[in-house]
């Protein structure tokens, strides 16, 4: 008896010591990354000098008065991660509602040319897109005369929240799918019963019963919005474009002249990652239950 | 079989009047999903449909910078295949496609779905609180920015003085002369850094799947007298098919696609193509030559193949799987 409790501490003790090596190679680099924004040099974990200038874009812009402030910056990025977000979790949801309480021609091809269309590479759909947007910029106020986002032409924070919805709808229809899926349909039909129509089904009795799947999505969503950087760095042009994300931003530290100031990059970066791992502390529950589905994938 | 039957006769006879319906209530019901996927259909359209149809058109012309506004790339007479044929002959297509086989091969087993296995099952099998740490702290490679994560990697691997891992743990063991990891070894990093963004999107996926497999199941194998490895086998496994399909496709696709990574690592090198992968030389030949100039066209061409190969893996997946299995007709249609 006394070995076998032993046994099992042994096993748990070796199994955590797997986890623990796994993840080495993220401790050491984060604890390097915190380290670096406080120090003026390294050599390894081991700091040479610490200093807490690298910090000092909170207070004063580094590329001089013209530049908008990080705060600026951050709220932009905010804004557009929340317009992304939203759009997503809307369209996703409404697809993923479709494809699993309807029956209509084509379903099992828009299933699969969901997946597909994640085969795409973003990189070269660029030019296209560009054109796209051109395209868009035109139509009288949905193209640009939008209050807070700009529209959803070429150079507003719409546009690129409207690209970044674009890649990230297959994700969303696939995840929302399985969480409808998981839901019993009894519910669904005594409300059509009563004479509700699909659309209020969907909105009032199906929507509010996958919240779990609404947060794990909204999340993911939102994160991919936060640290977008191709998109936002292709489709935004001149000194407003340049201030338009944090990830551009950063970017502003290494297309200038003088010499490049990683630590200060870190810093940003760090920064910028400060306040996803806050929201990630109040929502971690969510996070779990990405994953709706149960072995199989149909209802 | 006789049960179906039963089913659908009390939702049809729930129905107050399933045989009197109008034209018009009729059509609604038919076109009712489609209102219902229109705003996926539209923005899928505008991003992906165009654009694809767009390069295409353009991996067949030589449009570039400076023909840029000039050349007329939507007039048939200025298409040829010469993008192609460039692209079969280069002289380091072999060693193109070997890395991006070896790339996305050994980045899927060993991380985004091996690693992601692992700990998923270790982390659903230990503590609950630290499981969930141990996840989080995966994730945060996810989260953080590109730019800094490629950063943090660099110094890791950085020469002896600077580099973590050169200081802290090669010096003491005395193993290696100090150098630059990245140049000694480019593909351990490469495989390295791009597998623990990756292991993260399957770690959460598998991990809230195994949580979902009722209990009753464990404790039945349990009270069998299974092994853990017996459980994992025969129970885990087999109940987590679905997702294993999902991430396994949508990971390849990803790792086929993907290139921000490389392109700030290594950019290709160190040595002449040494990591250079497909989609970063798309985005090489389209947007950064040598020589400023930037061959749209010819990178549209690399483009077109990669998502041919795409749509290939794609399809032998879902056959594979028997996705057609997996999808079953909604239960509940109109009533």
């Amino acid at each position: 008896m006394v070995l076998n409790k032993f046994r099992l501490n042994f096993k748990s003790i070796l199994v955590y010591l797997a986890l623990l090596t796994f993840s080495m190679p993220i401790f050491l680099a984060f604890l390097w990354l915190i380290i670096t924004t406080f120090s003026t040099r390294t050599e390894g974990l081991e700091s040479l000098g610490w200093t807490l200038s690298n910090w000092s874009f909170l207070w004063k812009s580094p590329f001089g008065p013209k530049f908008q402030s990080i705060w600026f910056v951050t709220l932009n990025t905010f804004l557009l991660a929340t317009v992304m977000t939203t759009i997503v979790v809307f369209v996703s949801s409404m697809s993923a509602y479709a494809l699993s309480r309807m029956k209509f021609a084509g379903r099992k091809g828009f299933l699969s040319a969901t997946l597909i269309l994640h085969a795409f590479p973003s990189v070269t759909l660029l030019i296209p897109i560009y054109f796209v947007l051109r395209w868009i910029t035109k139509i009288p106020i949905i193209g640009q005369g939008f209050p807070l986002i700009g529209g959803f032409g070429f150079n507003t924070i719409g546009g690129v929240a409207l690209v970044m919805v674009a890649f990230q709808l297959p994700f969303g229809i696939w995840i929302m799918k399985g969480f409808f899926d998981n839901i019993s349909w009894d519910m669904e039909r005594s409300a059509l019963i009563d004479g509700a129509s699909r659309f209020q089904v969907w909105w009032k009795i199906l929507m509010p019963n996958i919240k779990p799947g609404i947060a794990a999505l909204s999340i993911f969503a939102f994160i991919s919005g936060w640290n977008a950087y191709i998109i936002p760095f292709t489709f935004t042009v001149g000194r407003a474009g340049k201030s338009t994300v944090l990830s551009v931003y950063l970017q502003n530290f290494m297309s200038e002249s003088v010499m490049t100031e990683w630590n200060m990059v870190a810093a940003v970066g760090l920064f910028q990652l400060i306040p996803v791992l806050i929201f990630f502390f109040f929502t971690q529950e969510a996070l779990l239950n990405i994953y709706g589905g149960g072995a199989k994938g149909g209802a | 079989m006789s049960k179906n039957f039963q089913l659908e006769r009390e939702t049809s006879s729930l129905s107050s009047f399933p045989n009197s319906k109008s034209f018009f209530s009729k059509l609604k019901s038919w076109l009712l999903p489609y209102a219902f996927l229109s705003p996926t259909l539209v923005v899928v359209t505008l991003f992906f449909f165009i654009p694809l149809v767009m390069v295409f058109i353009l991996s067949f012309t030589n449009l570039d910078m400076t023909n840029f506004g000039i050349l007329k790339w939507w007039q048939p007479a200025n298409w040829t295949l010469d993008n192609y044929v460039k692209i079969f002959t280069n002289r380091f297509f072999p060693r193109i496609l070997n890395n991006t086989l070896m790339y996305v091969s050994m980045t899927l087993i060993f991380f985004n779905v091996g690693m992601a296995l692992v700990i998923a099952l270790i982390t659903t099998n230990i503590n609950r609180r630290v499981g969930f740490a141990f996840r989080l702290i995966w994730l945060m490679c996810r989260l953080t920015p590109v730019v800094v994560y490629i950063m943090m990697w660099k110094a890791l691997a950085g020469p002896a003085p600077m580099g973590v891992l050169n200081k802290h743990i090669l010096g003491p063991l005395g193993i290696g002369g100090g150098e630059f990891l990245l140049n000694t070894n480019p593909w351990v990093f490469v495989i390295l850094a791009n597998g623990f963004i990756g292991a993260s999107f399957g770690m959460i996926i598998f991990s809230s799947a195994i949580e979902a497999i009722p209990k009753d199941y464990m404790i039945a194998s349990k009270v069998d007298g299974a092994s853990t490895w017996q459980t994992i086998r025969y129970i885990t496994i087999p109940m987590i098919k679905w997702p294993l399909l999902f991430v396994t496709t949508y990971q390849t696709l990803s790792l086929l696609t993907s290139f921000e990574q490389i392109l700030l690592l290594t950019n290709g090198g160190p040595g002449l193509y040494e990591t250079e992968v497909w989609s970063l030389t798309a985005y090489h030949r389209a947007f950064s030559s040598y020589f400023g100039n930037t061959q749209w066209g010819y990178g549209s061409a690399w483009a077109v193949i990669l998502v041919i190969i795409g749509i290939i893996m794609a399809i032998i997946y879902l056959r594979v799987f028997k996705f057609n299995e997996l999808i079953q007709e909604p239960k509940i249609d109109q009533l």
